[in-house]
C-alpha cells in the first residue's frame, strides 16, 4: 500500500497498533482541513505491528495529550520533505482538559466550565489524580 | 497571588502545624493578648452546606481576635441559587473580605475557588473529601491530651469511606513518627484504597483493618469515632442498613486503656452513648473548644499577623 510522503507536516510514529483512532479523537484531527492519513497495522521490527498518522500540515501537536496516551510514540516534524526534528515523549506531570473526572461528587461534574486538571501521582503505575477531588485515573 | 490557602492539610508543613499548635496553646493561656490582633479585618464564612459547629467556630475565632464576620449559611441564600458558579461567588466575596472560610458539598470546590480568589481560602469541608481545620483541631486535642503527636496507636471507627475528617487526619499523622493505625469499619465503609496505597503503604506505616471495635479496643491509645453521614449516601436503604453498626457504650470501654483519648468530630447521632460523656477519657467536647483556638491561630497565620 502506498501513502504519499508529506512535504510539510507531522508524522506520528510507533503508535501502539489499534490506538490510532484514540489519538485522532484526543488531538481533534477531525477538525483539520488538510490531508490526514491513518495507517493501521504497519509491520514493525521493534513492535511487530504499529499504527502511523501523517498530517499534511505544519500543525502544533499537543505533546501532553500524546504523552498521556502513549509516551512511546515519536513525533517527526517534516519540512520540505525532510525530517527536521524527532521528538520523544514523556508522561506529562499535568493534564489540562484532556481527561475528565468520573467522580459524581467532584465540583467539575457540577461546573463543567472549570478546567479538568489531573496531576501525575505515580509514574510507575501511570496514575493521575484529579487536582480537585483526588479521584484516580489510570492509563 | 502571594497569599496562602489551606485546602488540604498537607498544604502545611509539620513545622507550620507545630507552630499553629504552639500559638493555639498560647491563646488558650493568654487570650487577652490576642483580643485585637484582627481589628479592622473581615472573615467571610461561605457555607454552601449547613453546619453549626464549624461556621460558629470560625466566627467565634474571628470575633475573639477583634475582627468581624460576614457570610451565608446555606446555598439557598447565596447567588448559587441564581445559577452563579462557586468560583464567581468566591471571587466576588474576595473583593469584600480579607479571608474566606468556605464549606461546599462538592469535592474540590475550595480548590476551584482558590484559583480566582484574591484573599486566602480556608477549606471548611468539601463533601467527603477534606476538612483540614478539623484535622488541626484533632491534632491540637491529641497534643493537649497526650502531650505529644507521635508514638501511639489510633483507631478510626465508623464511616472511613466518606469521613473526610478521617482522611485528613490519616494524612497528617502519616508525617509523624511511631503512629500505628487501626481502621474499624463495615466492609462498605472501608478507608479508600488511595489512602492505603499513597499514604500508608508508600510511607511504610503499620496499619490494620478490622470490623470489630471490641477486638481493637484494648490496644488503642486514641479512639476516633465517626458518624455515618446520611448526606453522603445516594441510597437511603444503604444508610439505614449501616448507620447503627458501631455504638460506643461504657460496657465496650471496659477493656480500654485507662488513658485512652476518645475523639469525635461531632455532631454525633447515636454512635457514642451519652453515658460515655462523663467518662474522663471522653475528649470530644474539649475537642470542640480546641477548634476555636486552632482556627484563631490559623486565621492569624494566613493573614500574616502576629502579636
Amino acid at each position: 500500500m502506498n501513502i504519499d510522503s508529506i512535504q510539510n507536516g507531522v508524522v506520528l510514529d510507533h503508535i501502539q497498533a489499534g490506538r490510532c483512532m484514540d489519538i485522532y479523537k484526543y488531538l481533534h484531527l477531525d477538525q483539520l482541513d488538510c490531508s490526514v492519513a491513518i495507517i493501521k497495522n504497519v509491520k514493525s521490527g521493534k513492535m511487530g505491528k504499529k499504527d502511523i498518522i501523517k498530517i499534511d500540515s505544519p500543525v502544533e501537536v499537543d505533546l501532553d495529550v500524546l504523552g498521556f496516551i502513549d509516551p512511546n510514540i515519536t513525533v517527526n516534524i517534516i519540512r520540505d520533505g525532510v525530517r527536521v526534528e524527532k521528538k520523544h515523549l514523556a508522561l506529562p506531570e499535568r493534564l489540562v482538559n484532556v481527561i475528565h473526572c468520573r467522580n459524581p461528587r467532584c465540583i467539575t461534574e457540577a461546573e463543567p466550565q472549570l478546567d479538568a486538571i489531573f496531576l501525575l501521582t505515580d509514574p510507575v503505575k501511570r496514575t493521575y489524580r484529579c487536582a480537585y477531588c483526588d479521584t484516580e485515573r489510570q492509563r | 497571588m502571594s497569599h496562602r490557602n489551606l485546602i488540604d492539610i498537607t498544604d502545611l508543613s509539620i513545622d507550620e502545624i507545630d507552630g499553629l499548635i504552639a500559638t493555639a496553646e498560647d491563646i488558650l493561656a493568654r487570650p487577652e493578648r490576642y483580643a485585637r490582633v484582627c481589628a479592622g479585618k473581615q472573615l467571610a464564612t461561605l457555607f454552601f452546606e449547613p453546619s453549626t459547629r464549624t461556621r460558629l467556630s470560625f466566627e467565634s475565632a474571628m470575633l475573639s481576635l477583634g475582627g468581624q464576620t460576614l457570610g451565608f449559611s446555606e446555598a439557598a441564600s447565596s447567588s448559587t441559587a441564581k445559577g452563579e458558579t462557586v468560583v464567581d461567588t468566591v471571587h466576588t466575596v474576595s473583593c469584600y473580605a480579607d479571608i474566606i472560610a468556605m464549606r461546599h458539598p462538592r469535592e474540590g470546590a475550595p480548590f476551584a475557588a482558590a484559583q480566582r480568589s484574591e484573599v486566602p481560602i480556608i477549606n471548611a469541608g468539601d463533601g467527603g473529601h477534606n476538612h483540614p481545620t478539623q484535622t488541626l483541631t484533632d491534632l491540637l486535642t491529641i497534643h493537649r491530651e497526650k502531650g505529644r503527636l507521635n508514638d501511639f496507636t489510633i483507631g478510626f471507627c465508623g464511616d472511613l469511606k466518606f469521613g473526610r475528617t478521617v482522611h485528613s487526619l490519616v494524612n497528617a499523622l502519616s508525617r509523624q513518627t511511631g503512629i500505628r493505625f487501626v481502621f474499624i469499619s463495615p466492609e462498605e465503609l472501608k478507608l479508600p484504597d488511595y489512602l492505603k496505597e499513597n499514604v500508608l503503604e508508600k510511607n511504610g506505616l503499620p496499619w490494620e483493618e478490622t470490623a470489630s471495635l471490641e477486638m481493637a479496643m484494648p490496644g488503642l491509645d486514641v479512639l476516633y469515632m465517626t458518624r455515618v453521614q446520611k448526606e453522603r449516601f445516594f441510597n437511603e436503604a444503604d444508610y439505614v442498613r449501616l448507620k447503627d453498626t458501631y455504638v460506643l457504650t461504657p460496657e465496650k470501654l471496659a477493656p480500654a486503656k485507662a488513658d485512652l483519648t476518645i475523639l469525635h468530630p461531632l455532631p454525633r447521632v447515636n454512635e457514642i452513648s451519652v453515658a460515655v460523656d462523663d467518662d474522663p477519657r471522653a475528649a470530644y467536647f474539649r475537642q470542640v473548644r480546641n477548634g476555636k483556638f486552632i482556627r484563631m491561630a490559623l486565621i492569624m497565620k494566613l493573614l500574616d499577623l502576629t502579636v
